[in-house]
């Protein structure tokens, strides 16, 4: 059965459950379901955060999401996926981004949702920028997370 | 060709796209960065340190030596920070 993502980035908040639930309802075939959620941190580097704004690249990103959704759902066997990012202004204790994969076993699902946030993170045009008491400044990329994405590729 | 600006780029630039004609002789990414650079103050800061800048030809990553003929929109914005 051919396996298509749901992609979806919007303003609003997200419901885990629905989202699970949305997998898995009235399917037999479904063993795991691993699922990773992105929060908003209240600090960063020991300084306070008031809220995020993320910033993205209509268009692209919806592309980039599904270039790398159709490569996991390639590389793993696959019943789901889900990715889910939010935009605009996010506070503290907010969640930002949802990655489900669900499959018949835990290991494709717990290596396909890893493989799917290495890869956005280093690749989907979004852009944080923070409020903290010294004013707004966008994050500055890590290099661990290039790093962490190009892990996959190694033979 | 239409030109997009994200993130702090957009900022240092002051203006979210544009469109540009920039002469046959701009022929890559790198080439354009260079041109646009000579417009003004404003690029010229945003542009200033162009190895730090990611560019993408119709929603696609490219490399400073990507050729842009034929491209219908080019973006550039600084590494992604989202996820």
């Amino acid at each position: 059965m051919t396996v298509v993502a749901t992609i979806r980035i919007q303003e609003t908040d997200f419901d885990i459950g629905q989202e699970i639930a949305a997998l898995t309802k009235g399917r037999s075939d479904v063993g795991a379901v691993v699922s990773f959620s992105g929060i908003c941190r209240g600090s960063e580097n020991g300084e306070p955060i008031a809220a995020l704004t993320l910033e993205h690249y209509p268009g692209m990103a919806e592309a980039e999401i599904t270039r790398h959704a159709d490569e996991a759902i390639s590389r793993w066997p696959l019943t789901g996926l889900t990715v889910v990012h939010r935009v605009g202004r996010i506070t503290p204790g907010e969640n930002i981004v949802l990655v489900l994969a669900a499959s018949q076993h835990r290991q494709a699902a717990f290596q396909a949702a890893e493989f799917l946030m290495d890869y956005l993170k280093a690749n989907a045009p979004f852009w944080k920028r923070e409020e903290s008491p010294k004013g707004a400044s966008w994050i500055e990329a890590r290099d661990h997370d290039d790093a962490a994405a190009a892990r996959w590729t190694k033979s | 060709m239409k030109v997009k600006y994200f993130a702090w780029v957009r900022e240092r630039v002051g203006i979210a796209e544009e469109t540009v004609e920039p002469p046959a002789s701009v022929r890559t990414v790198d080439d354009l960065i260079g041109w646009l650079s000579k417009r003004g103050e404003a690029y010229a800061y945003a542009f200033e340190t162009p190895k730090v800048i990611r560019a993408a030809i119709d929603h696609a990553h490219v490399r400073p030596d990507a050729a842009i003929s034929g491209a219908r929109e080019i973006a550039f914005f600084p590494p992604m920070t989202g996820g």
